[in-house]
């Protein structure tokens, strides 16, 4: 009867060392890019790219109803993939795009929007990539969908279809 | 003479002090993870994302910012697998208590073993 019991508390203890091994084998081990979404935009003022009195206020975004914050380099091939996505955005959809400049040259910056066209209303130069990082950044391009100045989706890498159809869908 | 000695007391002193803060900027480099890198450090990388980060926390523990508070900022933005040292909490609450547990366990086992030996 004893032993009946041991056997019992053995199996017991193994299911549960077994399901709390399932449960860390199964969370998420990777860069987790829904970090920021739902939080607020961090605050930050930047030069902007083609207006020099202009600047690039975080809080300008906070007062906007919808606006996407898409992080950007002339240098950064996976960009030029998506900027005919972005221009769509822009010229079909109205919608408000601000341009994150990542560490890059400002003359091959203008470069670039002048051969595939500007999307954005402001471009912020983030030289030393220092505001990519304070929006939990890693690389480029990055996109984030702002609602009032909170972040409320975030798409890493170059935009696809799906991406913009997601977008738009935030948009409604 | 008093000028010497009061020179090289100062070099000393700041020289303790630069190895003392670039241990603590070498300690938090190894705890933090590349995150575009595989299992590297930012300490062991030479990618533009760690290099971006070890300035960025070299300028804020210039600033002041302590070692918690720079682990606390690089965790609201990247998430607990930033750090290659979590702290306490509910996911991490096994990976903290099962080899405790399996201590006691084994230890309690040797205990009754050896008890109805001894019987």
């Amino acid at each position: 009867m004893k032993n009946k019991y041991k056997i019992i508390i053995l199996g017991i203890t193994i299911v549960i060392i077994f399901i709390l091994f399932l449960r860390v084998l199964n969370s998420n081990k990777t860069y987790q890019p829904n970090q920021m979404i739902g939080k607020k935009i961090p605050e930050f003022i930047l030069e902007d790219l083609l207006n020099k009195n202009t600047k690039l206020d975080s809080n300008i975004l906070s007062g906007k109803d919808f606006a996407i914050l898409n992080i950007w380099a002339s240098w950064c091939i996976p960009c030029r993939i998506e900027h005919p996505f972005l221009m769509d955005l822009k010229d079909k959809n109205q919608i408000n795009i601000i341009g994150l400049n990542y560490k890059d040259e400002s003359v091959n910056a203008k470069n670039f929007l002048k051969k595939y066209g500007n999307p954005y209303s402001l471009i912020g130069i983030d030289k030393k990539g220092e505001v990519a990082i304070q929006l939990g950044a890693y690389g480029v391009p990055e996109t984030y969908v702002l609602k009032r100045g909170k972040i409320i989706f975030k798409h890493i890498g170059p935009l696809n279809e799906d991406a913009v159809n997601k977008i738009l869908e935030l948009k409604k | 003479m008093k000028k010497f000695i009061f020179i090289i007391i100062f070099f000393i002193l700041s020289s303790n002090v630069f190895s003392a803060n670039e241990e603590l900027k070498n300690k938090i480099y190894k705890n933090i993870r590349c995150i575009v890198c595989q299992g590297q450090s930012i300490y062991e990388s030479n990618s533009d994302f760690a290099i971006d980060l070890k300035k960025l926390i070299s300028k804020k523990l210039d600033n002041g910012e302590n070692e918690k508070q720079i682990y606390e900022f690089l965790i609201s933005r990247y998430g607990e697998w930033i750090v290659f040292n979590p702290g306490l909490n509910l996911n991490s609450l096994a990976l903290w208590l099962l080899p405790l547990l399996i201590f006691m366990i084994g230890g309690f086992l040797i205990f009754r073993l050896n008890n109805k030996e001894k019987k």
